[in-house]
């Protein structure tokens, strides 16, 4: 971080990114060469791992210490858990959330994509698109992360050929296109080397791309969401019912997906009640419009019954109501779920009773196939699933929305996270390349 | 309007991507909302260090014009800088907000905790914290804790759930899935909730100069009385220094955390304003807590374990 200046700093975006990669692949040495190649290694951090490593008899650093953080994890010499990691550079700040590869952590890579805009599925160059790499690719074609980079590591091992990455990219990218993935970015590396990670190699001349860190720095973020339906959850009510502010009564939450402007007819879900928008308040300040993902205060035009949990959004582009959502799943708890399990769903900031209906299928992720009726999902399983809420609930289809397509199930019990669900579809059908201008404009 | 429309780069302006700041204060607010849809009685611990105070700003944004619906717990050590104390009282006035102190002196006078050997009192807080959080039944306790900071906080979620001894079990966190924190917990248990979690040390003092927030001037370079002990420039003090064969002398310095007097190390800085402590924070090579706190060196997992046992 010696070379970022203040001033550079001032107006930078944030990327939120995941990898994913099997055991030897070679993603601790990845996130090690962009952590210290982007020089966000701290003194003291290399010294203690210099410490730590010395004291186990190791001859050189363990960068694996670095991002081991817990007990077990340094005992047993693996990850156990997704963490969360920092770096910035001129361009940009960087939140990577480092998940662990075995195949029984799914659900890892789930909680990783959830949030993230772009997923690095790394690949090694000697092996090519495995097993393991389809995984990866469905999951992140099923949380519908919108950028995937595949980087084809350890190129110094197949002497930088050209030809054995192009393979690789070609099989890679037309597997991600059936799935549906929009955008995949191929990035020929050695993380060991350095090659083409934070600075460009010169063993590849034939490799006219950015480098991981340049795609990482310039990749577009947030764009996707900001057009499409506009969805409000109402988190809570602000009313200060203070001398200064008698009557103020807003609505405040984080807007979930498209844009709101003051003048905006807007409906009340599950009531179906409807106004209009006549202030938007962006943490203390008045402004005409605010996007995803701001968190606003509204002011509505009619004392209408709205709190917790409800919905506002468009009165001309409001989501049907259902009490039977149908869904794709990751089951991420220990205990399993079975047909006829009571549970809680949290949808935006409602939570209501449900019922599991029925388990239609559950997918194998090696070849995509579907286990008809499987009876329950395990940890880690990937399914469909169908429930029946104790309320209406305004779902959208995770594909046109990931905030307001998204839910998870909660045991009442115990108040364990079960499930994460995806509502509508599981893999989006393939469609061509977006036209870069669909992105220009402010009105849709 | 403090938004701001950011430029990445080359053909990739994106006129939707918020800038950094205004992500992670949006998600912040979030949280302080979220939290106060779902919990009976939450508290915000507050230390009058530079992270309470950005979240203590956060949550007057996030409910104005209406009061900030929590209050506020200071653990006080009995070791604290008198800067930060007074800073502490003078905030608390400022917007009407209730503070409850949970003492380390009560619990070391009253016999129940004994002074350790070293001196330091950080280890102490614990249960003083945890019986605090006991005996008003506080069921959400919003900490500054940012995963930068080392790497068992690293592995820690925005929302934490703890066991009524307050604990934490790494293995029985909850995953966190998309922005759908799940808070619920068991009668006696409490949920620990971190807004700056995706925070670093760069992004606290950036938001600190954008907002204009006022902070204790010992987080500015001055003329201080020091003595050197493990490697960090420590305040005199009743506390327990200097001891012998320690010796005192003036030095420019100034405060990257602000803790337990007898932990908390200074550094030398000339930065006497908010860019030229950015400018010296993006400029070091060391974090803050290998530059400042004793208390993280004692083991490679010191942080963890007192995590384990109730530690925010």
């Amino acid at each position: 971080m010696s070379t970022v200046t203040a001033e550079a700093l001032s107006d930078t975006t944030l990327l939120r990114f995941a990898t994913a990669g099997s055991v030897d692949d070679g993603k601790s040495t990845l996130v090690g060469r962009l952590l210290h190649d982007s020089k966000s290694i701290l003194t003291d951090q290399l010294e203690a791992v210099e410490r730590a490593s010395t004291s186990r008899g190791q001859d050189t650093p363990d960068l694996a210490l670095l991002t081991d953080g817990l007990r077990a994890e340094r005992e047993q010499g693996i990850t156990i858990d997704v963490a969360y990691r920092y770096f910035a550079t001129p361009r940009r700040r960087f939140i990577l959330a480092d998940t662990p590869g075995h195949v029984q952590y799914t659900r890892n890579m789930v909680t990783g994509a959830s949030t993230a805009e772009l997923t690095v599925i790394l690949v090694d160059a000697r092996n090519g698109v495995v097993e393991q790499t389809r995984r990866h690719a469905a999951i992140a074609a099923l949380l519908r992360v919108p950028h995937v980079v595949l980087a084809v590591n350890k190129m110094d091992l197949v002497d930088y050929r050209e030809s054995v990455f192009a393979r690789i990219a070609r099989e890679f990218t037309a597997y991600a296109g059936e799935l549906g993935v929009p955008e995949v970015t191929a990035i020929p590396i050695s993380a060991l080397a350095g090659d083409n990670v934070v600075d460009a190699s010169a063993h590849m001349d034939w490799y006219g791309g950015p480098t991981f860190l340049e795609h990482l720095e310039t990749v577009p973020v947030s764009h996707d969401l900001a057009h499409c339906h506009a969805r409000l959850p109402v988190q809570y009510v602000i009313r200060p019912q203070t001398a200064e502010h008698p009557d103020y009564r807003g609505y405040a939450g984080q807007i979930a997906a498209g844009t709101f402007r003051v003048g905006d007819p807007v409906t009340v879900l599950p009531s179906g009640r409807t106004t209009t928008i006549t202030g938007i308040d962006l943490l203390g300040e008045r402004v005409d419009s605010a996007r995803t993902p701001q968190s606003v205060t509204v002011l509505l035009a009619d004392d209408i019954d709205v709190s917790r949990g409800d919905l506002i959004v468009p009165t001309k582009d409001a989501p049907a109501t259902t009490q039977d959502v149908e869904a794709t799943v990751c089951h991420v708890a220990d205990q399993p779920l079975t047909v006829g399990h009571r549970v809680l769903i949290k949808h935006g900031t409602r939570t209501v009773k449900a019922i599991v209906k029925d388990i239609p299928s559950r997918l194998t992720l090696d070849d995509l196939s579907l286990h008809p009726h499987p009876g329950q999902l395990v940890a880690n399983d990937i399914g469909r699933v169908k429930i029946r809420t104790a309320e209406p609930l305004p779902v959208d289809s995770y594909a046109d929305s990931r905030r307001t397509g998204s839910f998870i199930l909660i045991d009442p019990s115990d108040g364990t996270t079960l499930t994460a669900g995806m509502a509508g579809e599981s893999f989006a059908a393939p469609e061509p390349v977006k036209d870069a201008s669909d992105e220009d404009g402010w009105d849709f | 309007m403090t938004t701001t429309v950011a430029q990445t780069g080359e053909g990739t302006v994106s006129p939707y991507a918020l800038s950094h700041l205004d992500a992670l204060e949006s998600e912040a607010v979030h949280i302080f909302r979220e939290v106060a849809g779902e919990f009976e009685r939450p508290v915000v611990l507050f230390s009058g260090g530079k992270d309470s105070i950005v979240m203590l700003h956060l949550a007057l944004k996030a409910f104005a014009p209406a009061a900030v619906p929590f209050s506020l717990l200071h653990v006080d050590t009995g070791h604290n800088f008198p800067e930060v104390l007074a800073y502490r009282d003078r905030v608390v006035a400022e917007h009407g907000l209730r503070l409850h102190v949970a003492s380390v002196q009560d619990y070391i006078d009253r016999g129940v905790l004994k002074e350790r050997a070293d001196g330091t009192r950080n280890p102490l807080q614990t249960l003083p914290l945890t019986e605090k959080i006991q005996a008003e039944r506080f069921d959400a306790v919003f900490g500054g804790g940012r995963r930068d900071e080392e790497k068992a906080r690293a592995k820690e979620r925005v929302f934490s759930l703890r066991d009524e001894f307050s604990q934490w079990d790494p293995r029985r966190q909850r995953p966190e899935l998309w922005n759908l924190y799940n808070g619920r917990h068991a009668p006696g248990e409490h949920v620990r909730v971190f807004p700056l979690s995706n925070w670093t040390e760069l992004d606290v003092w950036q938001y600190i100069a954008r907002e204009d927030i006022a902070l204790p001037r010992i987080y500015f370079a001055h003329e201080r009385e020091v003595f050197a002990r493990g490697g960090m420039w420590l305040t005199p003090g009743e506390w327990g220094g200097p001891r012998e064969g320690e010796s005192v002398e003036k030095r420019l310095v100034r405060y990257r955390t602000v803790g337990d007097m007898s932990c908390t190390g200074a550094v030398d800085s000339d930065a006497v304003t908010l860019d030229d402590v950015i400018a010296e924070i993006a400029a070091s090579r060391l974090t803050e807590r290998g530059a400042t706190r004793a208390d993280d060196k004692m083991s490679e997992a010191a942080m963890e374990d007192r995590k384990r046992e109730g530690y925010f």
